[in-house]
């Protein structure tokens, strides 16, 4: 019974997001109010709804309700409950389920907090996410039901994939939606907006929040995919420039630009077919990522079960949605108009340029990832693009764009000197250039790649902190005291500063690891000791365990430096007996400094076994740094002046930098 | 302005190789046992332990090889159509029980119907192995000389079973 009501729920959702797409859209039209105020009442409902569907799943997973395929195929009366719940969104299915609730709850949102915005403006956003949830819920109840029954019941499940199994895959789908999805906003604004001809500043300082919010969590969601694949499969790797993993992260990276550009459009007016360009282009990446990840056109270690049909679908849906929107960016930009003219050397040259060098980046990882496809598209054989193209093609795009991260900030709009700029950034270069050479030297082993990676991690830094000096020295003349004065600042400008700080220190982690890491596969017997990194690895002891859904054999290390004990590390390696699936469980000691890394390969024979030991010198800055930049988003929401929104007409350009 | 229809234009050719790529698969590795002499077994029958089924007592009949288990819920799902077109009596289906347990697959061919004219008994998944399974269920076309002709990974289906199995078994049966 809970199945059918979730199963009808979905039905009454599509057939209230039908609604919701056509009758505000056409009441903008016959300016019709009655019609255009459907829009909210529907968003709200169709949330209700998709809200129950979606507990209805839940509930038949963690109520172990195998006559439900989905639960036999992704659950197990032993899986413990809270992956039993989480194993809701395991599935294709569910993870679809999941991504028409985040859907929802953005338009949910957008109900709550844009009463403000003009009921036109308001209509057509509503409108067009409908329309998007149209599909999504097409495709789920034709292609992906979730509810399908199996009669008769299978007696127990086949139990969630291992790998799954996991805390981090617990909030790692939910955040990643939450990005993915989010973008949808920044599109359906844009696409408002070209489709009601105006496109001013009022609009960009709408979207923004909305655009910055679902930019962070999506850097949010990235970091613990990252994270958990960094733990999870045992090989200390932490990003794989795999198919799926690349499809998150192009959005990202466009919605980086977008998020920058949409400062330049809301402050100086400029940029503004560039700003609907990007916010189509992110969430068409977002769409095209799904089309990936579910279609099966190319090979991944995310690998859902595929189905032709699938992919039909969601490509149809793709031309429909991302054709149609491109198709009206070209029949209206050319009449938006040019914003304000600026120098080559000013904060929009710079932005536009980073605008750019993203986008380059941006098409580097689609082109890698792609790349298998059309070779075998065009007959050419298969192959596939390996991490040494992504490794240096990235960094050639990436770097100038780290660079001009120092600078940008502390130009002038309109118009800057290249001199003035020299002369206020000489320290800072000069820190950034010290620190480049020195910490090599210190390290013991120099490449040229480590000492770029470092001056550019310290060139952000220092270049914050001279512009964060010369705010504070501008309000000086104010008065008051230096907290006070650095309240003063707008959070805009501190989530910027954060932001940056957070690509240093993720640059800081990526170069030492990289640079300083040490990996030692060794053949291990208990009381054999091994020194990797200065620290000493000694196998006590394997035991083995009996877990809820599996067995496994625990290794006791003991980890020391110059005889004194840092830690114990028990990794384990596990084998899920539903599945037959063997996994590794690593230890890892972690630190600010370096992470210790322990995982279980082989037994090979007489009681001895491959182990794996890693020295991981400041990995954890990597996601350290993703989380700052997250962060830094979140602190720049909360800017006054976005809760000061409803003031309908544009504010002078704040005093201070929030670029 | 024609450059406004340059990201359109860049969408419609990255839309053709996507749709081209939806009919091409990456993941298809020609199974290396295409048109080589199935591996030999000699397992017990499911239903009577004493008796002993061998690769060579199969000998001069095309007939298929089905790879299933009790605790398998893809097999649920292939179940009926095999059961449907074992009655065609068509081909003889010989169903690998593979590391499974005795009494539930009894009864799961109890409970379901049985299209196997043999099952045998492959507990510790050894045969599996030779035989390169690495999904259950999975299905092998083996003709009369006993060569692997067809494999389908993953549960067979009315349409596989039309356009790909039965074509090419009435080629083999002559």
């Amino acid at each position: 019974m809970i199945p059918e009501i979730g199963h009808f729920a979905l039905i009454v959702a599509l057939c209230i997001s039908i609604v919701q797409a056509l009758v505000p859209l056409i009441g903008t039209y016959r300016k019709d109010g009655a019609w255009m105020a459907v829009a909210r009442p529907a968003a709200q409902g169709q949330f209700v709804f998709v809200a129950i569907a979606f507990g209805c799943l839940a509930w038949s997973f963690v109520g172990n309700d195998f006559s439900v395929l989905n639960v036999a195929s992704n659950s197990n009366s032993s899986l413990p409950v809270q992956y039993r719940f989480a194993a809701t969104w395991g599935s294709h299915e569910g993870s679809l389920l999941l991504w028409v609730l985040m859907l929802t709850v953005w338009m949910l949102a957008v109900t709550v907090f844009s009463r403000h915005l003009p009921r036109e403006m308001l209509a057509r956003i509503l409108s067009v996410m409908a329309l998007i949830s149209v599909g999504f819920l097409l495709f789920l109840l034709f292609t992906s039901n979730p509810f399908e029954r199996l009669l008769p019941a299978a007696p127990d499940g086949r139990d969630l994939n291992p790998l799954l199994q996991d805390p981090g895959m617990v909030i790692h789908p939910p955040m990643l939606y939450m990005g993915y999805v989010g973008f949808s906003v920044a599109f359906a604004f844009s696409v408002a907006a070209l489709l009601g001809g105006k496109l001013d500043a009022a609009w960009a300082r709408w979207s923004r929040p909305w655009t910055t919010v679902a930019w962070a969590f999506l850097t949010v969601g990235i970091c613990l995919g990252s994270g958990w694949a960094y733990y999870v499969l045992g090989w200390g790797g932490w990003w794989f420039w795999d198919p799926v993993e690349n499809a998150s992260f192009m959005p990202w990276l466009v919605g980086t630009a977008l998020v920058h550009s949409l400062a330049v459009t809301e402050k100086r007016g400029g940029f503004k077919i560039w700003t609907v360009l990007l916010a189509i282009i992110a969430f068409s990446l977002s769409l095209l990522g799904t089309f990936l990840v579910r279609s099966g056109v190319l090979t991944s270690v995310h690998a859902f079960a595929t189905d032709p049909a699938r992919g039909i679908f969601i490509l149809a849906f793709l031309a429909i949605v991302v054709g149609s929107s491109l198709a009206l960016f070209a029949w209206r930009a050319p009449k938006v108009g040019l914003g304000g003219t600026f120098n080559l050397v000013s904060r929009e040259a710079a932005l536009l340029t980073n605008n750019v060098l993203l986008m380059a980046a941006a098409a580097v990882v689609l082109l890698g990832t792609l790349y298998p496809l059309f070779l075998d598209a065009l007959g050419l054989g298969k192959l596939s693009v390996g991490t040494p193209w992504f490794e240096i093609m990235f960094p050639i795009c990436m770097a100038p764009a780290v660079f001009l991260m120092g600078i940008g900030p502390i130009m002038r709009w309109k118009e800057a000197q290249l001199p003035d700029l020299a002369s206020r950034l000489k320290w800072a270069f000069g820190v950034a250039l010290v620190t480049g050479l020195l910490v090599p030297v210190v390290m013991g082993k120099w490449t040229w790649l480590i000492s770029l990676g470092l001056f550019l991690a310290a060139w952000i830094v220092a270049a914050g902190f001279v512009n964060l000096y010369e705010q504070v020295a501008r309000l000086r003349a104010s008065g008051g005291s230096l907290p006070g004065r650095m309240r003063t600042l707008p959070r805009g400008y501190w989530g910027m500063l954060v932001a940056h700080f957070g690509v240093g220190v993720f640059i800081v982690g990526v170069t030492m690891v990289k640079g300083y890491e040490t990996e030692k596969d060794v053949r291990m017997n208990v009381g054999d000791t091994v020194l990797v990194g200065g620290y000493q690895f000694q196998l006590e002891g394997l035991t083995q365990v009996q877990g809820p859904n599996y067995e496994a054999t625990r290794g006791r290390i003991r980890v020391s430096r110059n005889g004194s004990e840092v830690t114990v590390l028990q990794p384990e390696k596990r084998f899920y007996s539903v599945q037959q699936m063997p996994m590794t469980e690593a230890a890892i000691s972690p630190g600010l400094t370096r992470d210790l890394y322990v995982s279980l390969g082989e037994p090979v024979g007489e009681g001895a076994w491959v182990v794996r030991l890693y020295h991981k010198p400041f990995v954890d800055w990597i996601w350290g740094g993703g989380f700052l930049m997250a962060l830094g988003g979140v602190i720049a929401i909360t800017d006054r002046r976005y809760r000061l929104a409803r003031r309908e007409q544009s504010q002078p350009a704040a005093a201070a930098a929030t670029a | 302005m024609a450059r406004y229809l340059i990201p359109l234009g860049v969408f419609i050719v990255l839309l053709g190789f996507l749709a081209v790529g939806l009919k091409l698969n990456p993941r298809e590795v020609p199974s290396p046992l295409i048109d080589k002499p199935a591996p030999a077994f000699q397992l017990e029958r499911l239903d009577q332990p004493n008796q002993v089924v061998k690769l060579e007592d199969l000998r001069g009949q095309v007939w298929l090889l089905n790879v299933w288990a009790s605790w398998c819920v893809a097999c649920m799902q292939e179940h009926p159509v095999l059961v449907e077109f074992s009655k065609s009596g068509v081909l003889p289906i010989y169903g690998l029980n593979y590391k499974d347990r005795r009494d539930d697959a009894k009864a799961w061919l109890a409970k379901n119907g049985n299209p196997y004219n043999v099952s045998i008994v492959d507990a510790d998944g050894r045969v599996g192995i030779d035989y390169g399974v690495y999904g259950v269920p999975e299905t092998f076309l083996i003709d009369k000389q006993g060569v692997i002709r067809f494999k389908q990974i993953g549960p067979v289906t009315p349409e596989v079973l039309q356009d790909k199995i039965l074509p090419l078994a009435r080629k083999l049966q002559g």
